[in-house]
């Protein structure tokens, strides 16, 4: 195969936003007749060389040939048209339109000025035989299962001549049977010669269908390598790279380890589950103790941390606290028991963009205090301004709104807005995604002062030094699975948790 | 000092109202005075606040409905309903007794803040859009007034009843104390409790609300609540000012004029911050709006066009990239500098 012309060619591929280097010197080529997987964590660079690839974004540096032929894809249409098709992880159809009118939106067959239905009907019917699919074209797209859906936009991206299919994570949704059913989809396109960019989160699945892996790490080229002589482990070293900036400054006292096992739990989860986000796993959360949740992107760490914080409802299983069974049916019963969840999706799940810095720091606090207990404005400027000086916070300016922060400031507010609840557990969702290196030592800094002062913090991170230099314990997450559990004492390495997180072997 | 005025939310809002006031100058050269007679102030200015009580009332209750990210499309309905309910209760009633006033008033209260109740459950409870929950209560309260009414105009001869809407107090007239009360009301509930930070937060990012512990259901049901409070002591005024219940056009069109009223004050309809000020200024740009109309003599056909045509105008003259390009268009720099300085962000 490597004697072959590769179909897709792309070389010293550079992508800059303002300030950030998205990729640099990114190498990718691409066979007939393969599935090849794109791997990174995320910020790797993976979803931006897709969009370079599909001209959403403009190419800063470096060439991309088809066919031998030099390209400059300026726009999606652009690359549909030279027969670079892309199924995004959300299915991106239209679910109150029929199948047919699905598949061929945008490019009606024209009769006489009129839609020839009779014809897109037949083609449609040709294109899904083609991917095994035997359905009724004309009924709703929302008649079919997820799973078909995804196949439906496969079919659709098919329809103009595709060269190269791009599939962002089409598994995501997907359980085991529907991913069955699309791997022979794709196995069926690659026998056609069809070559296939796949990028997921699931090793088992990359393993499972890829025949060639590449890998990218904070927007630079890793390496190319064939999948079966890949071995997971080095898949996941390379994915999140090696650099071991050994213990250092921050590392916890480890004299205390003894006294670790003493204290007393704060948390006992037994059994906790909900279908499709986590599977049943037991947990214990001492005092003072910090817990880190290690794992790759998807393997289910957001969705365990949200159960411990009642921001979903499990379906089987049992918290205790101190002993006592609770229910966190809420987030607000939660933080009632001193819990508090900063979470990873700081945008979404974590601002009130209109409203400012100290607004934002004093909501969970007035939360539990209601509607009538105000907390008086000098109170809370009094408890702003220290915040802002304790957490370094830069516009040192309460009355600032916070949607004018950067990433690592709100970041800090966020994290001001919990502790001002003095909570007994704190779950740091990513509390050091996209913030500089500095912020990040404070932020673990300041994890470690609060452990010693008896509060429990559960760590949730893709970054494994961070991991091992704060953390007691960690715990070890894949694909939705609680796979292990690891007391970090005998001079644990990123390379421990890395097997476990791996798998497979 | 001039510039933080400019940059205040209601600057261009009290211009607008300024302008429209002193348009009328050249209609009206004695539009501004104000006399005592027979023991009350009289004045345009006066009549424009008196008329446009109503309208404050509900674009105060619609401005913290808004704020939520949502919408009360009832409120010209429940108008209807509290005044039929009112009006009805008293309309064989002796001057005498002072009683029914009080037992028209609470009835009216009590089933339209049942009914901001309804909309207030069919949102937060139930998950239905605003503008779908609302729009049932819209058809419904209406149809409720009609039959209430019988679908006629029924006058009342109640005297103590038009003291709502027509009486006078320190000179002034009583509807106007009525609308300060519950704007203090508002005022104090989301500024002096924590309900306005809540309402704010809800309507910026109600998933990042709920995880800091804030019941976004309840902040929801009560400005639902609340609007129907609103709505049924403008409806109370409107029927007691022309002592009649009309369960056809009383409180007709009001809740678009609310919403209005409520942009114009630079609440936002994605939610979010609120301006209770800007909204009482913006419900007086309506009313005087109206009020000038009728006076400078436009044809009555033409006042909805004319009135669309003015709020038009206030709308652009509000959005700082209008102004923008207004400034720019005659050549000053400004506008091109800050574009400028915009610089792409990575999200």
């Amino acid at each position: 195969m490597q004697n072959q012309t590769p179909r897709l060619a792309m070389e010293g591929i550079v992508k800059e936003f303002p300030g950030v280097k998205a990729l640099s010197d990114v190498n990718f080529q691409l066979f007939p007749g393969e599935v090849h997987a794109l791997m990174g964590e995320n910020g790797a660079g993976k979803s931006t060389l897709i969009k370079v690839l599909t001209g959403v974004y403009s190419i800063d540096g470096g060439t991309v040939t088809l066919e031998g032929n030099p390209i400059h894809v300026n726009s999606p249409l652009e690359a549909q048209e030279l027969g670079i098709s892309t199924v995004y992880q959300e299915v991106n159809l239209c679910t109150n339109l029929s199948v047919v009118e699905n598949i061929f939106i945008g490019r009606q067959i024209m009769k006489k000025g009129r839609i020839d239905w009779k014809e897109m009907n037949r083609q449609a019917d040709e294109l899904l035989k083609r991917l095994n699919l035997n359905i009724d074209v004309t009924k709703l797209l929302s008649s079919y299962s997820v799973a078909m859906q995804q196949m439906i936009a496969i079919a659709r991206a098919l329809n103009v001549q595709a060269k190269v299919l791009i599939l962002d994570e089409p598994t995501s949704s997907l359980d085991r049977d529907e991913v069955n059913q699309l791997f022979d989809v794709i196995r069926n396109l690659q026998k056609e010669g069809l070559a296939i960019v796949f990028v997921s989160h699931f090793l088992d699945q990359i393993y499972e269908i890829s025949n060639r892996i590449t890998v990218l790490r904070n927007g630079e080229w890793i390496g190319e390598y064939m999948t079966k002589d890949l071995p997971r482990l080095e898949l996941v070293e390379k994915m999140i790279g090696k650099e071991l900036n050994e213990l250092t400054s921050i590392s916890k006292g480890k004299g205390d380890e003894v006294q670790t096992e003493k204290r007393e739990s704060f948390m006992e989860v037994e059994n906790l589950s909900k279908t499709g986000n986590i599977q049943p796993f037991n947990l214990d959360i001492h005092e003072g103790e910090i817990v880190g949740l290690a794992g790759l992107l998807g393997s289910g760490r957001t969705e365990l941390a949200r159960l411990l914080f009642g921001a979903d409802k499990p379906d089987t299983g049992e918290i205790k606290i101190k002993g006592v069974k609770k229910q966190l049916n809420s987030p607000k019963q939660a933080i009632a028991n001193r819990i508090a969840f900063c979470s990873e999706d700081r945008k979404a799940e974590g601002i009130i963009p209109e409203l400012t810095i100290r607004e934002n720091m004093i909501l969970a606090m007035q939360g539990t205090k209601g509607w009538f207990r105000f907390i008086p404005k000098k109170k809370q400027i009094e408890i702003a301004d220290e915040y802002v000086e304790l957490l370094n916070i830069n516009p040192p300016n309460p009355e600032q709104l916070i949607k004018n922060l950067s990433g690592g400031n709100q970041q800090k507010v966020m994290l001001a807005r919990w502790l001002i609840t003095n909570p007994e557990l704190l779950i740091l969702d990513e509390p050091t995604r996209g913030i500089d290196i500095g912020a990040k030592t404070e932020i673990m800094k300041l994890m470690v002062s609060l452990s010693e002062k008896g509060m429990s913090i559960l760590f949730v991170s893709s970054e494994l030094d961070e991991v091992l230099r704060t953390c007691d314990k960690i715990a070890v997450l894949r694909d939705r699975k609680k796979v292990s559990e690891i007391s970090n004492k005998d001079h644990k390495t990123q390379h421990d948790i890395m097997k476990e997180m791996a798998g497979g072997m | 000092m001039i510039k933080s005025m400019i940059k205040s939310k209601l600057f261009w809002p009290i211009v607008v109202l300024v302008l429209i006031l002193l348009f009328n100058l050249f209609f009206d050269r004695g539009f501004f005075s104000i006399e005592v007679r027979g023991g009350h102030l009289v004045g345009s200015l006066i009549d424009i606040l008196n008329r446009g009580a109503p309208l404050m009332l509900i674009s105060i209750g619609m401005t913290l409905v808004i704020a939520t990210k949502g919408i009360d499309l009832g409120v010209g309905s429940v108008i209807a309903m509290s005044g039929a309910i009112g009006a009805m209760s008293v309309a064989g009633a002796a001057d005498d007794s002072i009683l029914p006033l009080f037992t028209a008033i609470g009835l009216s209260v009590g089933i339209c803040v049942l009914a901001g109740a309804w909309n207030g459950l069919l949102v937060s409870r139930v998950g239905v859009q605003p503008i779908v929950a609302t729009l049932i209560l819209m058809v419904a309260g209406r149809g409720i007034a009609q039959l209430i009414t019988g679908g006629q105009i029924t006058t009342v001869y109640y005297e103590p009843y038009s003291y709502i809407g027509g009486g006078y107090l320190f000179l002034l007239p009583f509807s106007i104390f009525i609308v300060a009360a519950v704007f203090a009301i508002a005022m104090f509930l989301t500024r002096k409790t924590a309900i306005g930070l809540f309402i704010e937060s809800v309507g910026s990012n109600p998933d990042a609300s709920r995880l800091s512990g804030i019941n976004s259901k309840n902040i929801i049901l009560m400005v639902y609540i609340f609007s129907g409070f609103c709505a049924a002591i403008g409806g109370l005024i409107l029927s007691s000012n022309v002592a009649s219940a009309d369960g056809n056009n009383a409180g007709l069109w009001y809740e678009l004029d609310a919403i209005l009223a409520v942009v114009i004050g630079g609440t936002s309809l994605m939610g979010g911050r609120f301006f209770l000020m800007g909204t009482l200024v913006g419900a007086l740009i309506i009313q005087s709006l109206t009020t000038t109309i009728y006076s400078v003599g436009v044809p009555t056909e033409y006042n909805l066009v004319v009135k669309a045509i003015v709020v038009l105008i206030v709308c652009l003259l509000q959005s700082p990239e209008f102004r923008k390009r207004l400034t720019g268009a005659f050549g000053s720099k400004k506008g091109v500098k800050s574009t400028k300085d915009k610089g792409v962000t990575l999200s």
